[in-house]
Parts: C-alpha cells; structure tokens; sequence
C-alpha cells in the first residue's frame, strides 16, 4: 500500500507492506537512531513523536503514520546536542542503545513541563527503560540541564 | 593528576546522546541474508527426521541447515570466551541432533529478508523423540538421564567434569579444620540460599552480521566483549583455520556478561561460510530471554560459626550451581561464590569450600556481573546478619569486628595478601549516610506500613590472576596526536575514555589529543577481553606502561633530532628539551618531532605493551538499603540505597560513579523482582519484558554512591575494578531490610510481594 508521511520535515511516500511497523519504516528511511528493545513495548526506545506527541514506533503501522508528521531524533539534532551534553557530563549514556528513546521523551517533557518536580520526570520517563545507568544519571544531567535553561531565562530577561 | 581522576565527558558521548548509528545493525548493510534459528520446543529431545523441502520453496529463501549439515562426531566446542586451557567444556556442536532445551538449535534458516524466512520457519517439519528432561537442579548429579551421553563431549581442564554423572565441575578446597572449629564455636548458623537465574537484559539483544572479506576470510561484526576469544570460536565451531576469522565490534548497547559468550555469531558465521554471502541475525527479546546466558542458578549450603563475642571463626560452604544444558562459564562461576565472599571475614580460623556444577535441560547459563560472587555474597552476608541478629549485635558492629584489612593474608582468596582495603572506612560511611543509629531495625509508620534498613558487604576480583592478558598499542601520528589500539571492549562502561585518559597522564597531553580505535582481531593488539573486572586494572596497566615506553621513544628521537643523548632531554607532553650539556635549553616540539619521524627516520615512534598480574587485588563495598513494607500487600518500596565503594582511585569519578549506580539497579531487580523460571515441560516463563520485570526509574527510590579510597599499588594511577562489586550488596542488604520490617528472613530471592504478604498473614 502506498503511505506518505511528513518524516523529520520530509515529505516521504513508499509503497510498504500492511503490516509494516513505523519503526522498521523509519530505520528503512534513514531514521537509525530509532531503536527496538523489547517488541512488546515495555522498554521505549523506539520513541518518535507522531504530530508532536511521543509514540513507541514498535507499536504503530506505518500505515497509521500515513497523513501524519514523524519526527525522530535525527530530526531534533539540534535540541538532542543541546540537552545530551547535560546527559554527557554526568557519564550517564553508558552503552546509548537507550538514548534516542528517552531523549525523546524528555524533549516532550520538557516541551510540556517547564519546571517539573523529581517525581515528575520519573513519572514521565517511566516506560524509558535503561539497564546501564541505575537512572539516576540521568535524573542528574535533567536536572542540570533544567536548572541551566532556567538560568539562561533569567539572564535574558 | 590532571586526565585521570577527572570526570571527562566519553569520547563517544555526544554521538551517542544525538543517536548517531553505531551499532551493529546500523553500521552494517541491510541487504544481506536474514538468519533466524528453528528452536526446539522440548527440554530433551532427539530430532528423527527433518524435512525442510516445503520451506525451501518459499521465494528469497537461500539455504536452511540442519544436523544433518554438521558432523555429529565432530569436535565439540563451546561458546564461552575465557583464556586457554578453557575451563567450560567442549559439549556444542553448531546444530545438534540433539536437542536438550526449550530453544535449543534445530535449523539455522537464511534468506532475503525476515518474511521469507518467517514463513519458511514454519513449513519445516521436524519430529521429534521426545526425552525426559532433567529439570530440578537438585536431582541432576547421577541422575539417569544424562544431558550429555555423547562420547565427543571433552572437557579439557582439570575442573573434575564428568559428563556421566551430569557433572559439569566439581572442586573443594579449604583451609584448617572446619569441623573442629564449628563443633567448638557457640552460634552455628547453618542454612540454605537460592538464587535464580537472572538475565542481563541489555537494551541491545545480541546481534552479528558476516561477509567474506576481500581476502576471502570470514568478517564478523558482532556485538562482543570478546573478540579474540570470538575468533577461536566461530573457528573450532566451524572447524576452520583461525586465519580465516577476523571479528570486529562496533559499539556495544550493553553487555554486563551476557556478551562474554559468543551467543549470537557462529549462526550467520555458519550461513556466510557455507554460502560465502553476507548474512545477519538479531536476536529478538524473547530469544535473548530464553536462549541466551542467564546468570547460574545456584544453592548454597552455609554453616558460619562464631563465638558470642561475634567473631566469625568458620566459614563452611557448599555451592550447587545450575549450568543448564551447556557449560558455558560453568566451572568458573562457582569458585567465586566461595572466594568472593568468604575472605571478607578475616577473623575466621577455617573454610571450607565445595562445590558441584550441574547439567540440566534448561538454557545454558553464562557471565553476569559479579559471576557467582553475587550469589555466594547473598548467603554468606545473610548468614552473618542472622548471626548479628542471634547474638543481638548491630549488624555494622559486627562487620567492624571481622572484615579483612589491608596488609592481611586472605586463606579463602587464594592466600592472597590484601594489598589495598578501605572496607573499614566503607562501614564507617554508610553507616553514616543511611543514618543506621536512628533507623535501625524498623518503624511502624502507621497504616500498616514499616520502614526498615539492612545492609551487606561485598568484594570482587580486578581480572583473573595470572591469566588476564591486556594490552595497548600508541602511536604518535601527524602534529603530535596520539592513536590508542586496544582490543578491550567498551560496553558502555566507557573504556575508551578511561584508558585514554591512563594514556594521556602520562604523556601530560589533554584528552582530546588521544584517539581511540578497538577493537578487532585483525590490529588490535591481543586482549583477553573486557570481562572479569579486568580492563582497568590489567588493560589499563598495561597502556600506562605502553605510554611511559612512548614517552622514552619521543625522548630518543626528540634527542637525535636536537644532537643530544636521550638521557640529556625532558618532555612535558608539548616539547623535548634539552637539560644539560651544550645545547641545554634546546627544543623541539612534539609536533615537529612527529613530521620528523616521517622523513628519514629509524626510530619508530609506536609502542606496543601487554601486562598480565600475578594478583587480583579486590574492590570492596558497602550497602544499605532502607524500605518501606506494606504489610497488607507485601510491596516493598526501595526509599534509599546509600554504598561506598573502594574501587582504589577512581581513573574517571563519573564512569565508576554511574558504574555503581547501574550495578545496584541491576541487584536491586534481581532481589525483588527478576527471576528465570520454567514451567514443568521446561518452558521458560519470562519471555519479555512484560514478564522479566527490570527496574524502572520509579521502582529504585533513591541511589546514592560515595567513594572511599585505597590505593592499589600494582594498579594504574592506583586503580582497581569497579565493574562487578556493584551488583552485590543489596541482594543481602534488601533482604535483610525486609526481614526487619516483617520479622521473617527469606533465604530464597527474588522476594516477591506475595512472599512477603504470605509471611505477614502467618505471623498473623
């Protein structure tokens, strides 16, 4: 069947099998970064926004993208450097077959959320498994990154 | 020290952050043939007959093998990377007639992509002579049914193996006389702990892709820890010349053992050989939960005896480890369940220590972290926290009175001398941070909710004595940059940084100025492996040496260059300079003495330095666990998990630090939530993470990590392993809380709610 898509600002059209599954589109297309883990989406990190809201791509056809906008981290490189160099200076992307995923994720948190508590972004990032980190890395380099964008603001203004 | 010691940014960290493709199935083409393995559905059972015509006539499918394509009498191999003499016994034949667990190989399937080959898969027609299978560990020694009757199973080291017994290794040591010590000592606490199996669960399953090279030779690009031990292999699998094997690993999305076995490459390894085609397999999640290489299940029988002073005068174990259906890592992971866990008492007058390793028909265990450490730390911490609770002593107390200290003879770790240890300072600071005085045992907080502490100790080895080989190539190229080789594997764990970094104190350059490359078995420079705790401590010593007989060779072609002897001139890491004599004052900077050794120039500005120690020196630690108990639904809430650490100096505070943090998210699953089980044909139950719960970041509380260290003299910069210890504190810890909170101890893990719930309504 033939789908188009809006893929990292791209208009892409295929002609792809029924059962073809978003994240096997997107790799095909490029999109590497995008990850699977688990096949039962348990572990997101095959996370790609779908119109702006994160989806796991495992669990899409990618006939159900068709119409749609995707975006994956190759399309968010500049947000992706932005916050992972918080991510970097903790140690905290360890093996980084995780990172795309929960980059993601957090990307639509902070898109969401300006100023979200501890339990808050555990919350959010729950279905982001990582096996390296113990997590708490992680929680490290969010919170640096929250706290420096925080700052920049009000030196700005 | 300006490198080591700080906490610098991985080399690869904002490739990675950006999810760049570095990994095997990113790096490697896509169309290449698709392999996928026919598993067996039995425990046991023998393959009659095999028809794969209707299979073969699926369009794109290119080849399917099956026993029938592998000599039965052939060579046995095994799949574990570990050095020479291998202690796992040669019992795999690629694809055996036999087939003996759920899971097992029946046919290695390849064609143009992963529909064909789906639908192929189920158009072959296997029937079976199905087998009774061995399933509990407890009945396998001589039990009657053997796992592996055949006449070319071969162990080839002395680790008393006996294929018709089901026995995989067998060992007992010991020194003093154990019984006589019990028999005199005035609290003998003598029970039995199981621990399961547990998988790893990296985030990156195990993959591989294979081509014929241009030279004919068979490329693998695998997901490994190993790739020297990969190479050995895949070659005696496929009973080819290891000349004809090169193995490569791209980045690696995790490890933690499960990658210390080559689990995934002999397959495609198999199909490019026979078809001389690239070819590729990806492990799917339910394949790597159930044909993969789990930690050993295993029992221990402790008898710990001491006096009502609390001195622990006696240490007597014996280990039952579950190998499953190949023994892979088998005859190893059990010595450390007795030599990781009993030296940290160094009071004791005797130890003894057995064991007996078992085939079953469950999957093959493997390496995971701490590699039966965990396990043997887990009975005997929770047979001393029984005994400090019997003698009514403070758990800590008694830790104080009976640790090793530095400068010690260790019997029980093969009479080692403890030659750096701060795990006194490790109690001291926990006890502080977990704030143990005023939380120790339990509160009531109301509501049917108690909160609770426990704690444990741990050691580890740093690489396997006398065996580990690691070394480091460095050379100076073009402006004065450096290339590091190496043929350690970094998973994550960021090697390739904290190696650089030994490199770049040295040579007193900033990190940037090394670059890193490894590794492959084609220019690296042999190296057992990263496995064993053993990269920073052995590789990383052997690249401080490789960097110093650089430096020397800088000097001599820097000297030459300014007309002067080489014991004349210093270097700083810029510049040569010459000291004394005529020329004093002299320089010449790395940079031109690099574009100087390409023109004219006898002095090879390259270093090559491979190390081995005759001692494993330990890493120590300490952890405490405080939860909270909902004695309604027996759920245990972690709230906070407080450990110090004696890693000697840690080469990069941020790596080791985020290294503990994983290792105890990694125990704390394994204590309370994951767990391999099989049903009674032999089916494994946790086939995905659905089922094999690992922790999420809301199921961990709080983390917290300080360091307190030694210094290990034969270390680089000071530095032992940090890489195991980590994941076996909160098995005894968390357990040991929990038995606080609701007065009953659990010898068995995972502690599940139900357990816990169960035991609140007995006390009821």
């Amino acid at each position: 069947m033939l789908i188009t898509m809006t893929l990292n600002g791209k208009k892409v059209a295929d002609d792809v099998a029924a059962d073809t599954l978003l994240i096997d589109f997107v790799r095909n297309h490029g999109c590497l970064s995008v990850k699977r883990g688990c096949e039962t989406a348990n572990c997101g990190l095959c996370t790609v926004f779908m119109d702006e809201k994160p989806v796991l791509s495992c669990s899409v056809l990618a006939a159900r993208a068709s119409g749609h906008t995707i975006t994956t981290l190759e399309g968010l490189q500049g947000e992706a450097a932005e916050f992972g160099a918080f991510i970097a200076d903790q140690g905290a992307e360890q093996c980084g077959f995780c990172n795309p995923g929960f980059m993601m994720n957090a990307i639509a948190l902070f898109r969401e959320k300006q100023d979200p508590t501890d339990e808050e972004i555990k919350e959010y990032l729950a279905g982001n498994l990582c096996r390296c980190s113990g997590y708490e890395g992680q929680l490290r380099g969010i919170r640096a990154y929250l706290d420096w964008k925080k700052q920049r603001e009000e030196d700005a203004q | 020290m300006k490198v080591v010691n700080q906490p610098l940014r991985k080399k690869d960290a904002m490739q990675l952050v950006t999810g760049q493709p570095v990994y095997v199935d990113d790096v490697t083409p896509r169309d290449c043939l698709c392999v996928k393995l026919l598993r067996s559905p039995h425990a046991n059972a023998i393959v009659k007959s095999i028809n794969k015509t209707a299979a073969m006539k699926v369009p794109g499918m290119e080849a399917i093998f099956t026993w029938e394509d592998v000599d039965q009498d052939g060579r046995r191999y095994t799949q574990a990377g570990q050095t020479y003499p291998e202690a796992s016994p040669y019992d795999r034949l690629v694809i055996d007639r036999h087939v003996r667990f759920v899971g097992d190989v029946v046919a290695i399937l390849a064609g143009a992509d992963e529909k064909c080959v789906d639908k192929a898969m189920k158009l072959v027609k296997v029937e079976y002579e199905v087998l009774e299978p061995v399933l509990d560990f407890h009945t396998a020694k001589d039990n009657p049914v053997l796992v592996h009757p055949e006449d070319n199973w071969e162990s080839l080291a002395p680790v008393g193996a006996d294929n018709r017994r089901n026995l995989c290794a067998h060992d007992e040591c010991g020194n003093g006389d154990i019984d006589a010590v019990l028999a005199d000592c005035d609290v003998v606490i003598d029970r039995v702990y199981h621990t399961q199996a547990c998988q790893q669960a990296m985030m990156e399953t195990f993959r591989t892709y294979c081509e014929i090279d241009t030279y004919g030779r068979l490329h693998i690009i695998s997901s490994t820890q190993i790739v020297f031990h990969t190479r050995r292999i895949v070659a005696n699998a496929l009973h080819i010349p290891k000349s004809k094997v090169r193995v490569t690993k791209p980045r690696i999305g995790g490890g933690f053992g499960a990658k210390q076995t080559a689990v995934s490459a002999v397959y495609p390894a198999f199909v490019t050989w026979m078809t001389k085609k690239p070819s590729k397999i990806i492990f799917s999640r339910v394949e790597s939960q159930i044909a993969s290489s789990p930690r050993h299940e295993m029992e221990m029988h402790v008898r710990l005896g001491a006096n009502k002073d609390g001195i622990v005068r006696g240490i007597d174990l014996h280990t039952l480890s579950n190998t499953g259906a190949y023994g892979e890592h088998g005859p190893t992971t059990v010595g450390l369940s007795g030599h990781k866990s009993i030296p940290l008492y160094g009071k004791a007058e005797a130890f003894r220590f057995t064991s007996d390793v078992v085939y079953t028909n469950h999957m093959s265990a493997g390496a995971y972290r701490g590699y039966g450490a965990t396990q043997g730390l887990f009975a005997v911490e929770s047979a001393v926290n029984e005994l400090a609770n019997i003698l009514g002593m403070d758990p800590f107390k008694i830790r104080e009175m009976n640790i090793t200290h530095e400068g010690e003879i260790m019997p029980a770790y093969y009479g080692q001398l403890n030659t750096s240890c701060a795990l006194d300072r490790c109690l001291a600071r926990v006890h502080d941070m977990i704030d143990w005085d005023n939380k120790y045992p339990c509160r009531d907080m109301g509501n049917g909710k108690i909160r609770a502490v426990g704690m444990g100790m741990a050691m580890q080895g740093s690489g396997i004595t006398s065996m580990d080989v690691g070394s480091a190539t460095l050379k100076v190229n073009d402006e004065g940059f450096y290339t590091l080789l190496i043929g350690a594997a970094d998973m994550g764990t960021g090697c390739d940084t904290t190696l650089a970094q030994i490199a770049a104190e040295v040579l007193e350059c900033p990190l940037d100025n090394i670059t890193t490359l490894s590794a492959d078995t084609d220019w690296s420079p042999y190296d057992s492996g990263s496995y064993a705790s053993s990269t920073i401590y052995v590789t990383g010593k052997a690249t401080e040496k490789c960097a110093l007989e650089l430096r020397g060779k800088i000097c001599a072609l820097g000297a030459k260059l300014l007309g002067c002897d080489k014991e004349q001139v210093s270097f700083d890491g810029r510049e040569v300079r010459v000291e004394e004599g005529e020329n004093a004052g002299k320089t010449i900077s790395l940079s031109d003495i690099a574009t100087a050794s390409m023109n004219g120039n006898s002095i090879e500005l390259q270093a090559t330095v491979t190390h081995s120690s005759e001692i494993s020196p330990p890493p120590y630690m300490v952890g405490a666990a405080e939860i909270e108990v909902d004695t309604e639904t027996g759920e245990v809430t972690l709230l906070d998990y407080a450990a110090a650490v004696d890693c000697g100096t840690p080469i990069n505070p941020n790596l080791t630090r985020v290294q503990a943090e994983g290792g105890i998210a990694q125990g704390i699953g394994m204590t309370l939530t994951e767990s391999v089980t099989y049903d009674d044909r032999g089916y494994p139950m946790e086939n995905s993470l659905f089922q094999y719960k690992i922790p999420a970041r809301v199921d961990i509380g709080k983390i917290r990590v300080e360091f307190e260290n030694s210094y290990e003299g034969e270390g680089p910069f000071g530095a032992k392993s940090i890489g195991e210890v980590v994941i076996n504190t909160p098995l005894p810890a968390i357990s040991d809380a929990i038995r606080n909170a609701v007065g009953k101890r659990f010898y068995e893990l995972p502690i599940t709610p139900e357990k816990i719930a169960m035991a609140a309504l007995e006390k009821k």
